[in-house]
């Protein structure tokens, strides 16, 4: 007979069953509770399109052209190492 | 062990003289570690990123030879990207010039260790990211920063005390493009602790470890930490992405 877990500890652990840290008998309380509750499973789905969005939210920033770089930092950048050793 | 290099106690204005030898021996010992992915294999590498560019072992060798004219090309070359990167991490626009210039600063001392191995835009990454850790640490501390309102609340059957509801689906590419600078502007709204650690594990994409060593903090405290700030992170993108009611 496979536990029932309540959603509260479904989501605070959420972490550990999606990071696969969990013992065989844990992931089948987790995929018991999910089987049955319609509002964790919408808790799960837009948690972990959080972490993709999160992800693809910085490549798009990537490529292809560099942003530029503001003149009187290049200039505050060069006037420093004009100070440093060697 | 990766040696951590101390920031508390160093002033930032003696930061590239007292610590770029800790400093040179800290990235060679990260090399592993740092800005991996994005930066060298990125399906649409940047003119700079892609293959191994003949002229970069040149512009080295011109660096290590002290030329202005190659330190001025080196900024301007990377100092946009480093930027945009630096505004990850700090809301306030002169800490992440600070953080930049820090960068490039340390970047000049550390030359003689530059193996040639990475590119130099992946060394300059690494060095800029311990640059800004190094910067947060060596803020004096503040008190547990809260997120409350922004994690699921439960009533006392552990039940959500307001059931999460499904996210409509991203119907397109623009969707999905609105949603992504979204995103960029909610992580800012993070409390630094913890977009600090999201920025480490989710977009840097260090491992647990990695990240608890440069944080100073336990594994299952980057874990949790992370956790938390994921789920803040939706809890921000939630009234926006909600369905109707069914
Ligand atoms: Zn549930």
């Amino acid at each position: 007979m496979t536990r029932w877990i309540t959603c509260r500890e479904l989501i605070d652990f959420l972490w550990r069953y999606l990071e696969g840290e969990v013992s065989e008998e844990e992931r089948l309380e987790f995929e018991y509770h999910l089987a049955r509750c319609p509002t964790c499973v919408a808790y799960m789905n837009s948690y972990k399109e959080t972490v993709s969005l999160g992800r693809a939210a910085f490549e798009d920033l990537e490529a292809p052209a560099p942003p530029e770089v503001p003149e009187d930092l290049v200039a505050a950048i060069l006037t420093a190492r004009r100070s440093l050793p060697g | 062990m990766v040696a951590v290099p101390a920031a508390s106690g160093y002033g930032f204005q003696g930061l590239h003289a007292t610590v770029s030898w800790a400093l040179c021996a800290f990235l060679s010992a990260l090399e592993p570690m740092l800005g991996s992915r994005r930066l060298t294999e990125s399906s649409t590498p940047s003119p700079s990123d892609a293959g191994a560019p003949p002229d970069e072992s040149a512009l080295v060798a011109r660096l290590r030879g002290g030329e202005e004219e190659a330190f001025a090309l080196l900024v301007r070359a990377h100092g946009g990207r480093l930027l945009a990167t630096a505004r990850r991490f700090f809301g306030c626009e002169d800490d992440a010039r600070d953080a930049v210039q820090d960068a490039f600063l340390s970047a000049h001392q550390a030359l003689a260790a530059f193996q040639g191995q990475a590119r130099l835009s992946t060394w300059l990454h690494r060095i800029l990211v311990n640059c800004c850790l190094m910067k947060l640490r060596s803020r004096r501390r503040r008190p547990e920063e809260s997120l409350e309102g922004l994690l699921p609340v439960f009533d006392e059957t552990g039940h959500e005390a307001r059931p999460s509801r499904p996210w409509e689906p991203l119907e397109d590419e623009m969707a999905r493009r609105q949603a992504c600078a979204l995103v960029r502007s909610l992580i800012g709204q993070l409390p630094e602790s913890y977009r600090t650690v999201l920025l480490l594990r989710d977009i840097e994409e260090l491992d647990t470890a990695q990240a608890a060593e440069l944080l100073g903090i336990s594994e299952n405290a980057v874990k949790i930490r992370l956790h938390r700030a994921r789920q803040a992170l939706r809890a921000l993108l939630d009234p926006h992405r909600k369905g109707l009611p069914s």
